[in-house]
């Protein structure tokens, strides 16, 4: 994203800080939150920051509230996020399928620990893959992004503010303990280069407004509260003023749309890293911090002569099927190396299973490598299984 | 300039409260300030408070991923159990430093070792053993050159408060002292 930008300041950063301040380059003027290990250091910046700015952040008695504030604010207008980890993002489960619901713009950022429950509140996971897609009930549309440095942790939530905004729903931000405390040298941008989506203002008549309209194109016109222009909101199904509905019809119109704001923009959404896969016969396929050991193990391997690539999701739902399709579907073997028990792995299988004949499986392989005592995979391990399948 | 490529792993380890991760952060902005690339991680959590503690740093003028480190190139031990527990994952060509006022059973190795009793110089010259932590790291980075001397000074005199600057740049000047020392007696 900011490869091209104008460079300016080279500073030691903390992937956390690295978010808070991608966010407020990108405008989050609202933040509301109950820190937790950890992701703390986000809700501590912004704390510190925002005031100074004219922006507003509360810290909340749970994350419940927190999760409600934010979408509150998003409606009256503001530009809002939370952060948190595994059990406040189970909490605010419910909260974001709301704000999905009633397609309000925001960003809740989970900076993955152990679990389940309590769990390992100072070692890394990326356990809560999955949850960042089904974790609220109903088919909710999910965007969540995964960056694996400090650099990328700015970029990627700059981006997800901006992709909340402009397809006006809740996006997942994730991180872990090791990504989210880590201090990288980065380079911050020209806060003037950077591309901030704001939300466009509705300029029609307020009687012709509707808040849900049936096929919109984004970003669509969007009216804040207190603007002059009648809406309603409910979590209910409802119609394109948003008042409850129970037509078939009208429910058809909702679930279409919030499916394809997702599937009608695939290519806009989804980023993916390739590394070194041109040759290569056998592929990694890791995200987050795991991908950094993938990227070294592809280099061990390429030492030794085995011609190893990795492919690496940035947006990690949608899930990037197209791409796994393309840069993979010829690979001998599909190494999915993750800190949990085989969540992208599975998501893996469900792409290769429908492209692989049933013969080609007896001679290609997907073979996760797990990992959930609170340690980070490294290289070696990720080499030997490389080895193994070579 | 520097045609060479390099990576250093580091890792500075002892007990919580040695100021070993604050130790970490300044090293890691001394690469920033040589424009070198730096990744540092620590380990975080209860025995941050009390128990071993280790902070990571990975230096290198080429790009590099995993961001903890593996094999040290150095290994910093302000106590016996850390010394203990890390000594084996240093390379055989690689540095060892560690307080010997605290860690009196050397381990035995290819490696080559300093030994300086750390904690008490500072105690007695400093009149508190707070900036044991700087005055290491000055001699870590005057023994290894890892980063330049001007910027760890730079990067200790941005990190520390008003109250504790002058000490702590006291502790540094005398951790490179006695590394100057050390290398003109090994005749370097």
């Amino acid at each position: 994203m900011a490869k091209n930008e104008t460079k300016t300041k080279s500073v030691l950063m903390q992937g956390n800080e690295a978010i808070a301040r991608g966010a407020l380059a990108a405008g989050v003027n609202f933040f509301a939150g109950y820190p937790i290990t950890p992701s703390t250091e986000i809700a501590e910046i912004c704390s510190v920051e925002m005031p100074k700015m004219g922006r507003k952040f509360i810290q909340m008695e749970d994350e419940i509230s927190s999760m409600a504030a934010i979408v509150g604010a998003s409606l009256a207008g503001a530009k809002s996020m939370t952060a948190t980890s595994g059990p406040g993002f189970s909490l605010m489960a419910e909260g974001m399928g709301y704000a999905k619901m009633v397609e309000a713009p925001c960003v809740v950022v989970n900076v993955m620990r152990g679990g389940p429950s309590t769990g390992l509140p100072t070692k890394p996971s990326q356990a809560d893959i999955m949850q960042a897609r089904w974790g609220t009930h109903g088919d909710a549309p999910s965007i969540t992004l995964y960056p694996n440095s400090v650099m990328e942790s700015y970029e990627l939530a700059i981006r997800a503010v901006n992709l909340a905004e402009k397809y006006r729903t809740c996006v997942t931000l994730l991180s872990d303990e090791v990504l989210g405390h880590m201090r990288e040298r980065i380079e911050i941008p020209n806060l003037k280069t950077i591309k901030v989506v704001d939300r466009v203002k509705p300029t029609i008549p307020p009687e012709w407004y509707k808040h849900y309209p049936e096929n919109p194109k984004y970003p669509m016109p969007l009216a804040s509260f207190g603007e002059g222009y009648r809406f309603h909101v409910t979590g209910l199904a409802h119609d394109a003023k948003g008042f409850p509905t129970n037509k078939a019809s009208e429910t058809a119109v909702m679930m279409e749309r919030l499916r394809n704001k997702i599937r009608h923009n695939i290519d806009d959404i989804i980023q993916i890293e390739s590394f070194m896969m041109e040759d290569a016969k056998i592929a990694i396929f890791a995200a987050g911090i795991t991908s950094r050991a993938a990227k070294e193990a592809v280099l061990m391997a390429r030492k030794k002569g085995i011609r190893v690539g990795m492919l690496r999701p940035l947006t990690i739902w949608p899930f990037p099927d197209e791409a796994i399709k393309k840069y993979l579907c010829d690979k001998k073997a599909i190494i999915v190396p993750e800190l949990n028990e085989g969540q992208l792995s599975k998501a893996m299988k469900r792409v290769m299973g429908a492209i692989w004949s049933y013969e080609l499986r007896k001679s290609k392989n997907i073979i996760g490598l797990n990992k959930n005592n609170g340690e980070l995979i490294n290289p070696e391990e990720i080499l030997k299984v490389i080895k193994e399948v070579k | 300039m520097k045609t060479k490529k390099f990576k250093k792993e580091i890792r500075l380890s002892g007990s919580g409260g040695q100021g070993l991760i604050t130790a970490g952060i300044i090293l890691a902005r001394a690469a920033v300030i040589d424009k070198i690339n730096v990744t540092q991680t620590q380990s975080y959590g209860p025995e941050s408070r009390g128990g071993a503690s280790r902070a990571d740093v990975i230096i290198s003028n080429d790009e590099f991923y995993y961001p903890e480190a593996v094999n040290f190139d150095v290994l910093l031990a302000l106590t016996q159990e850390a010394c203990d527990k890390f000594a084996v994952d240093l390379k055989d060509e690689g540095i060892l430093i560690i307080d010997n006022s605290i860690v009196k059973n050397t381990p035995k190795m290819e490696s080559e070792i300093y030994e300086h009793p750390f904690t008490e110089i500072a105690r007695k010259k400093l009149g508190s053993e707070l900036p044991t932590n700087i005055l290491s790291l000055g001699f870590l980075v005057k023994i290894t050159g890892v980063v330049s001397e001007h910027s760890l000074k730079t990067a200790v005199g941005n990190s520390m408060k008003p109250q504790f600057k002058d000490m702590n740049m006291k502790a540094l000047k005398l951790g490179i002292k006695l590394a100057e020392v050390d290398i003109k007696n090994n005749g370097a």
